[in-house]
């Protein structure tokens, strides 16, 4: 068995934004108390004890928590190399200056498009003149400027316009990441799955752009995994290399497993970081290939992408030992089609939702409804 | 001289009982005399005096060409940078 290389601290699901294609779980409102910095810094230790390097900060709104300093000092004397995944929302100079001197190696500013009234729209607050002040703030402290912009139906088409921004505030790495439909985006996907179309023309554009601009700004398109045929090498296998650790102190093999069914995954305020990786049933549930059904068994790719995402096996087939649908030898792989042809239509179908914004109050509702669900399962 | 790129940090990793060189969302492991040469990477020394420091730490071998070898490529890799001293 290995060691996990990545911590992903989720340290908050409070978030100032309320983007429509989220990851956090939906059900979010319902977790317990967030861990506390004292019970953090045990995490970052006991993690870094067992081979974890590389650090991720993020949440929800990571700088929604005033401790986040004490982290990355903590984090850098560990260690670790640390990655602040942002909004950017609540960045003040004073914070970065504190970030800088505490030894964060890194600081990844999120945004949602281009044109300030989409931005706004689509994370729902006015947020963009902020941001643009924030990634002034990123180079004035000699950090890289890595840009994360999601992508989606509804802003993939203003990808030049996206390109220029990040090109104007200088930016190095760009990642231009299609939604992947868990959580608030799987709620949401018949909104935010582009068309073929959309996307052939959006990656035309960023490989002139980047024919462009050359080396100083490295330049990466994310396709989303229902127009692949094969699947994702999802976190490189279950718990192979990932431990993510929620803010109510849950560990995960990955950000969306909470969702699985029958399988029960150990809190940090019970268990230490050693017992969890190696011996909880959550992390084994998983690992190896004894767990995997046809057509993956048999596989001669099974080592090479492990059948797939566990988590979008049981959202779209119901069984988490399914072969990712995503893969065109998966014999629910018309799963994926169906809805990748309904997304080819320019209008909207009719039977279309009104988008659901991540938020408290939808979180709440959310949550009430699993729960009754689950009662009428049981 | 030469000069680490800012994105990146050399140190010792326990767990992989190696020098390696981390950089965002990764890592590389370093063999020991790419370590060796990693570690006098620091901002000041010249190729030249990186290929002197070695030759003392290990007298009687040919090092120069090893040593241009692998900061050439790392170089090319965007590990370092190699600027004029002030």
């Amino acid at each position: 068995m290995t060691n996990p290389l990545w911590l992903n601290a989720e340290v908050t699901f409070k978030c100032p934004l309320h983007c429509v294609y989220c990851y956090n779980p939906v059900d979010y409102t319902r977790f317990g108390p967030e861990l506390t910095t004292d019970e953090w810094l045990r995490v970052l230790r006991e993690a870094r004890e067992l081979g974890a390097v590389q650090l991720g900060i993020s949440g929800g709104e990571p700088l929604m928590r005033d401790d986040i300093e004490v982290m990355v000092a903590e984090a850098r004397r560990l260690g670790y190399y640390t990655n602040l995944l942002t909004s950017g929302v609540g960045l003040t100079e004073q914070r970065i200056a504190a970030f800088k001197q505490g030894g964060l190696d890194q600081i990844q500013l999120s945004f949602q498009d281009s044109t300030r009234e989409l931005n706004d729209f689509l994370s729902s607050t006015r947020t963009f003149e902020l941001k643009s002040k924030v990634a002034r703030l990123i180079k004035q402290y000699d950090y890289p400027m890595v840009l994360n912009v999601v992508l989606h139906r509804m802003n993939i088409d203003h990808i030049q316009a996206i390109l220029e921004m990040a090109e104007a505030m200088g930016a190095e790495h760009v990642e231009l990441a299609n939604t992947q439909y868990y959580a608030w985006a799987l709620l949401n996907r018949d909104q935010l799955l582009p068309s073929a179309e959309q996307l052939r023309r959006a990656e035309e554009i960023t490989n002139q752009f980047r024919a462009r601009v050359g080396s100083k700004m490295k330049l990466y398109f994310v396709v989303p995994d229902y127009y692949a045929n094969r699947p994702k090498a999802c976190m490189n296998g279950w718990g192979a290399v990932f431990l993510n650790v929620a803010a109510d102190g849950v560990a995960l093999p990955c950000h969306e497993a909470r969702m699985l069914p029958g399988l029960t995954f150990p809190n940090v305020r019970e268990h230490d970081v050693r017992w969890i990786w190696h011996e909880s049933p959550g992390f084994n549930a998983y690992r190896g290939d004894s767990w995997m059904a046809e057509p993956c068994r048999s596989c001669p790719d099974k080592s090479k992408d492990f059948g797939g995402c566990r988590c979008q096996a049981y959202m779209l087939t119901g069984a988490a030992t399914n072969t990712d649908p995503v893969c065109d030898l998966s014999p629910n792989h018309h799963l994926i089609t169906d809805i990748v042809a309904k997304a080819q239509s320019a209008e909207r179908p009719a039977t279309v939702h009104p988008i659901v914004f991540r938020d408290d109050k939808n979180s709440r509702k959310l949550s009430e409804k699993n729960r009754s669900e689950t009662a009428a399962a049981e | 001289m030469c000069t680490l790129e800012r994105q990146y940090r050399f140190q010792w990793e326990p767990a992989q009982n190696s020098f390696v060189l981390l950089y965002p969302e990764g890592m590389v492991k370093l063999s020991g005399s790419a370590a060796e040469i990693m570690k006098r990477i620091d901002g000041s020394s010249s190729p030249a005096e990186i290929v002197r420091g070695l030759e003392q730490a290990f007298p009687g071998v040919e090092l120069r060409q090893d040593v241009m070898d692998f900061l050439e490529a790392a170089y090319a890799r965007g590990w370092i940078r190699v600027g004029q001293t002030e």
